[in-house]
């Protein structure tokens, strides 16, 4: 009789593990592990002077231009997309000492300008392949030099390698072409 | 011998499952803690384009959020189809920003104010008009530091 009785009032725990999985996959499928990642940009101060007129040697200066139609005009040249990183990096180390590129690293300036009706899809891509070239040389030097990743060197390190490839983008005010309606 | 061998047929317990429940219950709770359901509703549509040279944003407290998009479906009858910024749960215009900017950096302990990083996550088929105004009323509002959010992919050949 008492044993009966201990029989009933014990609660099978045997289907536990079953709940519990069937929550435990509920939240592994909804967890997106929130990773916030993106593309670090550091806008220059707010001034309503205009900008001192500088007499850039023609050479050093890297314009690229996106218009309305996200076509790409490179020094006065229409490009592709694809092909932006790679130009950009032989104009920026100048392996060949050409004259019509950059004095040295150090001179290299980038000039971005874009249209009201760019495309930010295409506006990032650009920005992106323009920090790519940079990254890469960075990296190239830090093997020449140190023989290590750019990743794996200390700050200081990486400081020389920054002071010597500087990363000059200047950003042009938008032209109002194909302004969204 | 034989006695031996009795014995050892007898006693081949099955591995016991009693602490399958704590295990799972263990992960549950981890998943649990982790999942971080929004707590702002989007009320954009924003797709973000793709880039390979990003940076991680480490400390969530440091960082505002900026949303540019076209209003959601539910939203199109009271606002329209044009690209619009959300601003915490409203939409607003680059006037509002400066005010949003300082509720944020109230809430944010003194002495990190200037590592406040916004974060503009932004559709990639809007028209840089709207952004380049954004980037406007972030530097009148002294908040240079930027980060467009974007998915990973590989560096292009």
């Amino acid at each position: 009789m008492a044993k009966k009785n201990r029989m009933a009032n014990e609660i099978n725990a045997g289907s536990m593990a079953d709940i519990a999985f069937l929550l435990l996959i509920f939240f592994l499928v909804t967890t997106t592990i929130a990773e916030d990642k993106g593309v670090l940009v550091k806008l220059p101060p707010f001034s309503n002077e205009p900008p001192p007129e500088l007499k850039l040697n023609t050479r050093n200066v890297y314009s690229v231009l996106v218009n309305a139609q996200n076509q790409l005009l490179v020094r006065g040249e229409l490009m592709d997309i694809g092909k932006l990183k790679s130009n950009a990096k032989i104009f920026i180390s100048n392996p060949q000492k050409l004259e019509n590129m950059s004095v040295s690293p150090k001179d290299a300036i980038i000039s971005l300008k874009n249209d009201r009706g760019t495309k930010y899809g295409t506006y990032l891509e650009v920005y992106n392949e323009l920090k790519a070239a940079y990254n890469e040389l960075w990296e190239e030097a830090a093997m020449a030099k140190f023989g290590k990743g750019f990743e794996e060197l200390s700050s200081e390190k990486q400081k020389e390698i920054k002071e010597e490839i500087p990363l000059i983008l200047s950003e042009a005010e938008p032209t109002k072409f194909g302004e969204e309606k | 011998m034989s006695k031996f061998k009795k014995k050892q047929g007898n006693t081949t317990p099955g591995i016991s499952t009693a602490s399958l429940p704590d295990i799972v219950f263990m992960l549950l709770f981890f998943f649990m803690v982790v999942t971080k359901m929004r707590d702002t509703e989007l009320m954009v549509k924003v797709n973000t384009p793709q880039a390979s040279e990003m940076t991680k944003l480490e400390k969530k407290t440091l960082v505002n959020f900026i949303f540019i998009g076209r209003p959601s479906e539910k939203y199109e009858k009271q606002v329209g189809t044009k690209p619009r910024i959300q601003l915490g749960d409203k939409f607003a215009t680059t006037d509002d920003i400066p005010l949003f900017l300082a509720k944020h950096r109230e809430s944010v302990p003194e002495g990190q104010k200037q590592s406040v990083i916004s974060s503009l996550k932004v559709d990639k088929d809007v028209t840089m008009g709207i952004v380049g105004d954004v980037k406007t009323a972030l530097r009148k509002a002294g908040q240079l530091k930027l980060n467009y959010s974007a998915k990973q992919r590989e560096r292009t050949k």
